[in-house]
């Protein structure tokens, strides 16, 4: 027999059954669903996150008080870190001299620009900063020029605007040398930096960059912990920066040689690895959840499939008793029961992409088709169909004809 | 070759010489064991059938013709005893050439029909060349033949429920005879029909005997049996008698 004569047969009598078959179908589906959906959304995440983390250099790294993404420490190990305030920064900065590019960072999210009438949404990140700021995130200044170390030094109440807050507040007109509001001060603009577009988790254009001064003298010194970016002069002297950077931050918070430090250090590619870490332990969750769902819907293939052998004992009689093999019914049992599989799994990797990037593109991340797990899941379903259907299917080929006639 | 017929009636009755052994049985007993007990439905019959002939075993319910006709139709294999089939022992043979064997050599005609209720009548016909693994083409060509033998060229399409009793036994028929077995093995043909009905049967089979077909009809109707040219009675297990029909 052939395995498009099967096949043909598997499906005449699945569709025989419709109600009966489709839940069985669904339920095969939801498994797999589920694995593909988040596989889908977390590898569109996974690229993402690798583009749109990629805000900083390749040769830079960040020092702070607590880690950016923690999944593994207890948050006890970081509570009681000291902040780091702006004399240390300073010194740090001044330590690292010209061996390293230094930024200093503090920021402020949820913010509205006010240019008289006009106003932001209250989602604008002002940046306490200084000059080189621009160059640790890869910005342009497309008007204007940058912060200054003077600008710094004296904090004056100067600013630069990300592009979508230029869109917001000075739609038609030019930016430069206006006033503009925020939270009731008033700075000058003195630049406007180029689009870097969307990227995951937010816009990186809605932003206001002003002297790292100003910032603390309006919104006060203590309980902030700056930020600082180190910039390597190159790749290939990002580790020894490093250790250099590490050398001199334990120097500023005047550690003691047994004292562990009492800071973070991480570049992009620890950051990508901080969410690989937590995007593995999601991807393991889904896993194991459609293996349980899957072996649950495999009981059911099972089972169905024992009803259907029950209810065709007078067909499978009529069968051998016309010359059918041992290897014929079953192929013909165990056919139906990998087809209801599959029909199951391309359900529920339909519904699984499509799913996963819907939530992918309502999130901004990147639609993806996850040909892997989409190949794995088709698979696992074949392999459902074969290892449950094969006790009905056995049970079908091993009936005695005789009885399986007399059968009503 | 006589011309297919649906309302053919028997013609002058030919008895065709018999040609070679196709079955032979020799001291076959089959025993059943029902809980404790063990039942005797076969204690030592002695049968030979040739070519060409046409067969009637009787007897009444619990004489072992039941048991004799599984037996005959390969369905079952005997306890001890010889039974070769075209001279190949069956007896010991496994499930899957018994298969073979019921494919190839065997038509079977049922009291109750026994198509496949969701299958048109082609694909009934059909069947047994799918197992014997014939390609489509072969296959079609052979079961609409064999359709029109039996005077249902015009119901290919139509499924068991769509037809009626006479018309359904009629497909079976074709069915039987789709393979061109050795021998055709009928059990209680007309059990299901009305006598009218069942008299059309007795005459299409009539016609394909002389149409040099070998037929065993399983029945307990002396009417029925009379059509064949010979008639073997079972009583308790046991061949009664074996006698040719004047």
């Amino acid at each position: 027999m052939l395995f498009g004569e099967i096949f043909r047969l598997a499906f005449a009598s699945l569709t025989a059954n419709k109600l009966r078959s489709s839940l069985t179908v669904l339920g095969i589906a939801v498994g797999v669903f589920s694995v593909i959906g988040v596989m889908t959304l977390i590898n569109g995440m996974r690229s993402s996150i690798e583009t749109g983390l990629n805000v900083l250099g390749a040769n830079s790294f960040q020092i702070t008080k607590f880690p950016p993404i923690n999944f593994s420490d207890p948050w006890t190990r970081f509570r009681n870190r000291r902040d780091i305030n702006s004399p240390q920064a300073e010194r740090f900065k001044e330590l690292m001299g010209d061996a390293a590019k230094v930024n200093l960072q503090i920021n402020r999210n949820g913010l509205t620009v006010n240019v008289r009438e006009r106003k932001t949404n209250p989602n604008v990140r002002l940046w306490g900063t200084d000059e080189n700021y621009v160059t640790a995130f890869n910005f342009d200044v497309a008007l204007g020029r940058n912060l200054g170390a003077e600008d710094v030094e004296h904090g004056r109440p100067v600013c630069l605007l990300g592009d979508e807050v230029v869109q917001k507040v000075f739609p038609d007109e030019d930016a430069l040398g206006k006033l503009i509001r925020i939270g009731g001060q008033n700075y000058t603009v003195v630049g406007v930096l180029a689009s870097k577009g969307t990227a995951f988790g937010g816009s990186p254009d809605n932003i206001v960059l002003t002297p790292i001064t100003r910032f603390l003298a309006v919104y006060g010194r203590s309980w902030r912990s700056i930020g600082l970016n180190v910039q390597a002069p190159s790749q290939a002297e990002l580790a020894e920066t490093q250790e250099r950077a590490i050398g001199m931050m334990r120097l500023v918070r005047g550690l003691a040689p047994e004292d562990a430090n009492d800071f973070e250090v991480f570049s992009n590619e620890s950051l990508i690895e901080a969410f690989n870490n937590i995007a593995d332990i999601v991807a393991a969750g889904a896993l194991i959840i459609s293996a349980i769902a899957l072996l649950a819907s495999g009981v059911g293939v099972m089972n169905i499939m024992l009803v259907s052998v029950t209810e065709r004992t007078k067909e499978i009689g009529i069968r051998k008793s016309i010359g059918a093999k041992k290897i014929n019914i079953l192929m013909q049992f165990l056919a139906e029961a990998v087809a209801l599989s599959l029909i199951g799994g391309l359900v529920g990797v339909a519904f699984g992409v499509g799913g996963g990037n819907l939530v992918a593109f309502l999130m901004n991340t990147e639609i993806t088709f996850p040909w892997l797990w989409t190949g794995i899941g088709l698979g696992v379903c074949g392999g459902i169909g074969v290892v449950f259907g094969l006790y009905p299917a056995w049970k079908a080929a091993s009936l005695d004809p005789i009885e399986a006639l007399r059968y009503e | 070759m006589i011309p297919p017929s649906a309302t053919a009636h028997a013609g002058p009755r030919v008895t065709r010489p018999p040609g070679a052994l196709v079955i032979e049985i020799e001291d076959v007993t089959k025993l059943y064991k029902m809980g404790a007990e063990t039942i005797h439905a076969l204690r030592g019959v002695t049968l030979k059938i040739h070519r060409n002939e046409y067969l009637a075993i009787m007897g009444p319910s619990g004489s072992g013709k039941s048991t004799l006709m599984n037996m005959l139709g390969c369905l079952d294999t005997p306890t001890a005893g010889r039974y070769e089939f075209n001279r190949k022992n069956v007896a010991t043979m496994l499930d899957d050439e018994l298969a073979d064997i019921r494919n190839r050599e065997i038509g079977f005609v049922f009291q109750t029909f026994n198509l496949l209720p969701r299958s048109d009548a082609l694909h009934n016909v059909e069947l047994p060349l799918i197992y014997a693994g014939l390609g489509k083409a072969g296959r079609i060509e052979k079961a609409q033949r064999a359709l029109v033998n039996v005077g249902l060229g015009e119901r290919m399409g139509h499924k068991p429920n769509e037809l009626s009793g006479g018309q359904r036994q009629r497909v079976a028929i074709a069915r039987a005879l789709v393979n061109d077995p050795s021998i055709i093995l009928a059990d209680e043909p007309t059990g299901n029909l009305d006598s009218k009905t069942g008299e059309e049967i007795m005459a299409l089979f009539e016609q394909l005997y002389a149409q040099g077909n070998t037929i065993i009809v399983v029945t307990h109707e002396e009417d029925i049996a009379r059509h064949a040219r010979r008639i073997v009675r079972l009583r308790d297990g046991l061949i009664e008698s074996d006698r040719a029909v004047e």
